[in-house]
């Protein structure tokens, strides 16, 4: 069967050890988590946790059936299909030369990205947007010479309502 | 009022009488308050057969069974306990001592992290930093425990909070937005099953522990005699209905009953349960029920999907669930393609009953069941180990009511079956209990006969002994060419005078005959007893190869009407 791209947005209990439970559920139930970020919700006492995952029809039906079962986990939405899909990433580039440092800071423009820091041989860059973007990011600026990838992974919300 | 006596007040609120257990150094301040307290306390001599204890007390009650063990190895020790357990969704509490929380996280001595050890094989726990929080913990910990799939709850106590005083006792339930078990079916759903069972030519029903568990037996019965539908089970379904009936099939599955394996892919409609179609049930999934529909009824929808494909999903409680069935079927009446069809199965049950009596020297087990089998009431309870010991009871013993037939079936632990025994036991303490046990699993566990005998719990404990570790064996035996690797036990104990040296009589049986005597007279005694019974290590189970399909059966099935 063909693995698709899921991104469930996930509403848990603000407790220890709850990331512990969904990560170890994944784990123990041979799936395999992406990317997961986990951060206060509007409610307090409860925090949300975007999952992406790789999954078949099947397989992804056990994952929310079975973090259902987690006590902790009090509700489960695939969001996939129509959510707003973001992600933050921070890159050090060196730069070899001051015309290097100009074209950088001019992809970086194109990129709507901001320089954080900068050195006589390294700029830190943030940059915010799904995965595509900030791959092909990190392709243009991989000839400069990258030092460190820093990514926080997908964070989503369902659009409207 | 202190934390630990804050424990021992709460379980007794939730109507703990007898709790399993095993001090150590981080529970001292709980058994000190336990010195005074008005619950009993039985003292294992392994902390798993204390969890394993628990679990036989709640399968043979209904309610849920406590054990206790104390932090590092005491809590560890608990783990197969647990996991036993939460394979067969069986309520129980287990406490555990742990290191004072100043100290939680610095190695300290005899700290382990059993809350995160547990994690996968709970079904929730807590760790209380506050004494205060202990009555709302222990009531909702029972709660969860006892509620929609059942299974085990882990409550994590360390040292100073045993100790600490409370301010108040406040045991309002620990609000868990995310816990909501569905236990009224679909309406909707269920009227399509009515409608599919009013189609089906060839319907079968399979029952799972969860039947047993929700109380739903009377109600699955009766649904079996308005569709005249015969029934199958599961392992752990045994009990869901009077096997000694027309319409109950047996059990299915790799050492199932060929009536059933051999016939279930000839029904049209096949009703599940409560069960989670294990791969010891299904054998082969695609040559599972293949041109079969599949109502599949249980009240966790996880379950549903998960091994087999189901035209019907029903999320619910068996008893809420049937109960609703039954309804909508008042007045049915059956067709006559369908009672034919269930003639036809009855007439293969009689025809594959398999075979028990033999007057063979080495005695064969199934003649040992036979025997076990003619002295007890339908009351009595059986526990098994694990291995051909257990699926020979479960074979050729017919169990005729629910909660009467014990046995490790998901996680398949070895040493389960005399400790389940004592909980058993003590759940019902007016019934015979008798356990089968291997010797292989029974030395993993022989030290309870101090435990029996110290309490005087009257556990008849069997000990089929082929010196050999049977099962694996006879894997062996059947698909690797006879290269016994370490499956010959060689120099056993003399089981009669180990009991003997533990104050429990033992009697040795060797000849067709004396099972049935000696556990007449056990039964009489009411005393603790160990019957060391010698067998056949060469009798083997035919079985359903790894990989096998349902009705793919290798090794000789021996049926009784071939006697002579």
């Amino acid at each position: 069967m063909d693995l698709e791209y899921h991104v469930i947005s996930t509403l848990v209990e603000d407790k220890p050890g709850v990331l512990q439970k969904v990560a170890g559920m994944f784990n123990r139930r041979g799936f395999n988590i992406d990317s997961i970020t986990v951060g206060n919700s509007e409610v307090e006492g409860q925090s949300r946790m975007v999952i992406t995952v790789h999954a078949d029809k099947k397989g992804l039906e056990q994952v929310t059936k079975q973090l259902n079962k987690l006590i902790d986990v009090i509700k489960i939405k695939d969001i996939t299909e129509k959510a707003v899909k973001r992600e933050l990433c921070l890159v050090k580039v060196a730069i070899p030369n001051a015309k290097a440092r100009a074209e950088i800071m001019q992809y970086s423009n194109i990129f709507r990205a901001h320089i954080l820091d900068v050195t006589e041989q390294t700029l830190i860059i943030e940059l915010t947007g799904d995965k595509e973007k900030i791959n092909a990011f990190i392709s243009l600026v991989e000839s400069y010479g990258i030092k460190r990838i820093a990514r926080t992974g997908l964070t989503a919300m369902s659009r409207g309502v | 009022m202190r934390g630990g006596e804050a424990i021992i007040e709460s379980l007794k609120n939730m109507g703990v009488k007898t709790i399993f257990g095993y001090p150590g150094g981080q529970t001292i301040p709980f058994y000190d308050m336990l010195y005074d307290a008005d619950i009993d306390h039985i003292l294992v001599r392994h902390e798993q057969c204390a969890a394993h204890a628990a679990d036989g007390f709640a399968r043979a009650s209904g309610e849920v069974g406590v054990c206790l063990a104390t932090s590092g190895p005491g809590a560890t020790n608990l783990v197969t306990g647990i996991g036993t357990a939460f394979m067969d969704s069986s309520p129980i509490v287990a406490i555990t001592g742990q290191v004072p929380t100043h100290l939680i996280g610095n190695d300290a001595f005899q700290e382990a992290d059993i809350v995160g050890i547990t994690m996968p094989i709970v079904k929730h726990s807590y760790q209380p930093k506050d004494p205060d929080l202990i009555p709302s913990i222990v009531k909702s910990s029972f709660k969860i425990a006892s509620t929609g799939r059942p299974g085990p709850v882990l409550i994590d106590v360390p040292k100073e909070v045993q100790e600490g005083e409370l301010t108040k006792f406040d045991d309002s339930l620990i609000e868990t937005p995310g816990y909501n078990p569905t236990i009224k079916g679909n309406i909707r759903q269920i009227k399509k099953a009515r409608d599919l069972i009013k189609e089906s030519k060839k319907p079968m029903i399979l029952a799972g522990a969860g039947v047993i568990i929700a109380n739903a037996c009377s109600e699955l019965t009766k649904l079996s005699k308005t569709i005249n539908a015969p029934v199958m089970t599961s392992l752990l379904g045994k009990g869901a209905i009077d096997e000694t009936d027309d319409l109950a099939l047996g059990m299915l599955g790799m050492h199932g009953r060929k009536v059933s394996n051999d016939y279930i892919n000839e029904s049209d409609l096949l009703i599940a349960v409560g069960v989670r179609f294990s791969d010891r049930t299904t054998g082969r999934l695609d040559s599972f029920v293949p041109d079969t529909k599949v109502i599949h009824i249980d009240i966790d929808p996880a379950e549903i999907g998960k091994n087999v494909d189901v035209d019907l999903p029903i999320v619910g409680d068996a008893k809420n669930v049937l109960s609703s069935l039954n309804k909508l079927l008042d007045g049915y009446e059956v067709s006559s393609d369908v009672n034919k069809w269930t003639d036809m199965m009855k007439q293969r049950k009689q025809d594959l009953l398999p075979r028990v009596s033999y007057d063979d020297v080495p005695l064969k087990p199934q003649s040992v069941i036979k025997e076990i089998a003619e002295v007890l009431t339908p009351e009595s309870i059986l526990t098994t180990d694990v291995g051909q010991n257990q699926m020979w009871a479960a074979h050729f013993f017919d169990t005729q009511k629910p909660r009467k037939f014990i046995s490790s079936g998901g996680l398949g632990t070895m040493g389960f079956g005399f400790p389940s025994a004592i909980g058993a036991k003590v759940a019902c303490p007016d019934d015979p209990v008798v356990s089968i046990n291997g010797d292989g699993g029974f030395l993993m566990v022989c030290q309870e006969l101090a435990t029996v005998r110290e309490y005087d719990l009257p556990v008849i404990a069997v000990v089929l002994e082929n010196r050999t570790l049977g099962m694996v064996y006879q894997w062996q035996s059947l698909l690797y060419n006879e290269r016994h690797s370490q499956t010959l036990l060689g120099n056993s104990p003399d089981f009669v005078k180990l009991a003997e040296s533990f104050g429990v009589n033992g009697v040795r049986i060797t000849k067709p005959g004396e099972t049935k005597e000696a556990l007449s007279n056990a039964i009489k005694d009411n005393e603790p007893i160990l019957l060391n019974v010698v067998v056949d290590p060469e009798e083997a189970l035919p079985m359903l190869p790894p990989g096998a399909g349902i009705n793919e059966m290798i090794g000789e099935y021996k049926l009784e009407k071939d006697v002579i």
